[in-house]
């Protein structure tokens, strides 16, 4: 029997696995500043993010919770580490980073797309550029940045599918 | 967990008259690689593939014999109307349908159910009358009748089902009534593989003077059927599930309720004569088929059909019960599986989950490994929320599938088992 495709492994990857396994930071926060729920309804993955901001506007605490493939769930967690603590403007910047990257995944072909150079202010999050060759599973990996960013606006509500109609 | 079962020396499938081996080979698609393995196609629900027979008649029709329908009287056209008309005859043969006048041609079950609802539910529905459906319903026999209750004040009522995913009969039976003017049904559940019993429910609703649709959708390439027999009011079905092109479907109606009915699309071909003061709708079929139809995709529908035919629905029907015995066998034996939809009469669709790994990652690691799956709510979120689950990955098989397929499926979830552990 032969491994698990590279490809797959790739995707998967431990630290994944394990923020999918055990994710930090997750569960409601009481009481918040900001409240989002997030929804890709072409698969159901549904999450809330709630964040507490701190009078100057960093984000001294953000929480989330709901349900989704371990892809989704490890990006929310991931996402919630790299975030807490920062100041809001980085906490965007980043989440617009790593939105153009997941993007870029998107629409790069195979082969064009150098991580290292591509992904220098991610740190950990460059662990989701084996999703470059999993298209349907990018909006995996930006749910939680979309619901995160709607918390922050005061939109309440993200959809990976936004303006379009669902249908699957 | 090495074992591979070989294609051509499943004898059990010979015994069932089908040889396997000689169906696949019908089937340019199966020769590809996914990922650089076999493909392995269980997504026959969602669609099935397409056998050269009707790849080649698609063909042959743009190749020689392109033209608009029931208007030319040049040589083209009417090889074009004569080729579309008489898949209309097969068809109605196929379905067991009385007259072709019986059978319109659409664009799919959707269009089919919805061509209902916007025709005859909406002319012959008033407020407080009710539409009954079941909860294994496909979005697609819901969100019409939900649309329906806003236009018309129609109330729509669900019938529950079991935890094996069986309809509820006496919860059923106790939803008819005096106000019940339609049955809309699913005769096979699409995320549950639930086989609907049709002969009895269009009974017991006739019995309360109700009409009957029964949304064919997952019927049609796997169950014999005869709808004079049974008795059902509107059937509707998609030619891409039965091996045929997308973009056709079929609305069987019975005819006096397709006479009575007013067409929901107005345009060419469906008139006998305009004028800016009146215009005089076409008898059927036309009536109910306004504009030019998807005349290609019909006449590949009827290369399907007749493949079908020349296979026999029996002999599918018989090797596919085999396959989902086996199927159901292995995946129970799979610590973690958990099977959705057990009812007693099923077809060989296979609803399930893994452990608390997510369908989707189940479904990517599958497809890895060549195997394509769906993983999703199926368009069936009742379902999902009746059995807890927010997504399942759903196996479902057809005439070109064979043992070595379900090995391949246990194989690729024993991957997600491995990369998840």
């Amino acid at each position: 029997m032969s491994a698990p495709s590279s490809a797959a492994r790739e995707l998967y990857q431990q630290v994944i696995l394990d923020h999918n396994r055990t994710p930090r930071n997750w569960g409601a926060l009481q009481p918040h500043t900001h409240h989002a729920e997030g929804h890709n309804p072409l698969c159901g993955d549904r999450y809330e993010v709630a964040v507490a901001l701190a009078d100057d506007g960093s984000i001294a605490d953000i929480r989330f919770q709901g349900s989704g493939c371990a892809i989704s769930k490890a990006s929310a967690s991931m996402m919630t580490e790299a975030v807490k603590g920062l100041p809001r403007a980085d906490a965007d910047r980043l989440g617009d980073q790593c939105g153009r990257l997941v993007d870029r995944f998107r629409r790069l072909a195979p082969g064009e797309l150098d991580p290292a150079r591509d992904q220098h202010d991610l740190g950990k999050l460059r662990v989701f550029s084996g999703i470059w060759e999993f298209p349907a599973r990018v909006k995996c990996a930006t749910l939680p940045w979309h619901t995160l960013h709607s918390a922050l606006d005061g939109s309440g509500h993200a959809t990976t599918e936004a303006g379009t109609g669902t249908k699957e | 967990m090495s074992t591979v079962v070989s294609r051509t020396s499943d004898s059990r499938s010979a015994a069932a008259g089908l040889d396997v081996a000689a169906i696949r080979a019908q089937f340019p698609i199966l020769a590809q690689r996914v990922h650089g393995q076999p493909l392995v196609y269980l997504d026959n629900a969602a669609t099935t593939l397409k056998p050269r027979a009707v790849i080649d008649r698609l063909h042959r029709h743009y190749a020689a014999e392109t033209a608009n329908i029931h208007r030319g009287v040049h040589y083209l056209s009417e090889q074009a109307t004569e080729a579309y008309e008489q898949v209309r005859e097969r068809v109605r043969g196929f379905l067991g349908a009385a007259a072709r006048e019986e059978i319109i041609f659409t664009s799919g079950t959707t269009d089919s159910i919805n061509l209902v609802a916007q025709g005859w539910a909406t002319a012959n529905l008033a407020r407080g009358d009710e539409v009954v459906i079941t909860h294994m319903e496909h979005h697609s026999n819901i969100v019409p009748w939900q649309m329906l209750a806003e236009r018309t004040g129609a109330v729509l009522r669900v019938a529950p089902i079991s935890d094996r995913g069986e309809l509820e009969w006496d919860r059923f039976l106790d939803l008819l009534g005096p106000r019940t003017r339609l049955v809309a049904a699913t005769h096979v559940c699409n995320s549950l593989g639930t086989i609907v019993p049709a002969a009895e429910l269009v009974h017991a609703a006739h019995a309360v003077g109700a009409r009957v649709l029964l949304d064919g959708a997952q019927a049609a390439a796997h169950l014999p059927l005869d709808v004079t027999a049974l008795d059902v009011d509107f059937y509707c079905c998609s030619g891409h599930k039965l091996f045929g092109p997308t973009g056709t479907g079929v609305l069987y109606g019975k005819r006096e309720l397709l006479e009575a009915m007013p067409p929901v699309r107005g345009g060419g071909d469906m008139i006998k004569s305009v004028t800016f003061a009146r215009t005089t709708y076409a008898d059927l079929p036309n009536k109910l088929e306004a504009g030019t139809p998807h005349i290609a995709g019909v006449i590949g529908l009827g290369a399907a059909v007749e493949w079908i035919e020349r296979v026999g629905l029996e002999a599918i029907g018989r090797h596919e019960e085999r396959l989902l015995d086996t199927a159901t066998a292995a995946l129970s034996a799979i610590d973690g599986v958990r099977l959705i939809g057990t009812a007693a009469h099923k077809s060989a669709i296979l609803s399930f989950t893994v452990g608390d790994i997510h369908p989707h990652d189940v479904g990517t690691i599958a497809d890895q490994e060549g195997v394509a799956l769906r993983t999703g709510h199926h368009c069936t979120q009742p379902v999902m929320d009746r059995f807890g689950v927010p997504a399942t990955a759903r196996a479902s098989f057809s005439v070109y599938n064979d043992e070595s397929d379900v090995a391949a499926l246990v194989r690729a979830i024993g991957r997600a088992q491995e990369m998840f552990a």
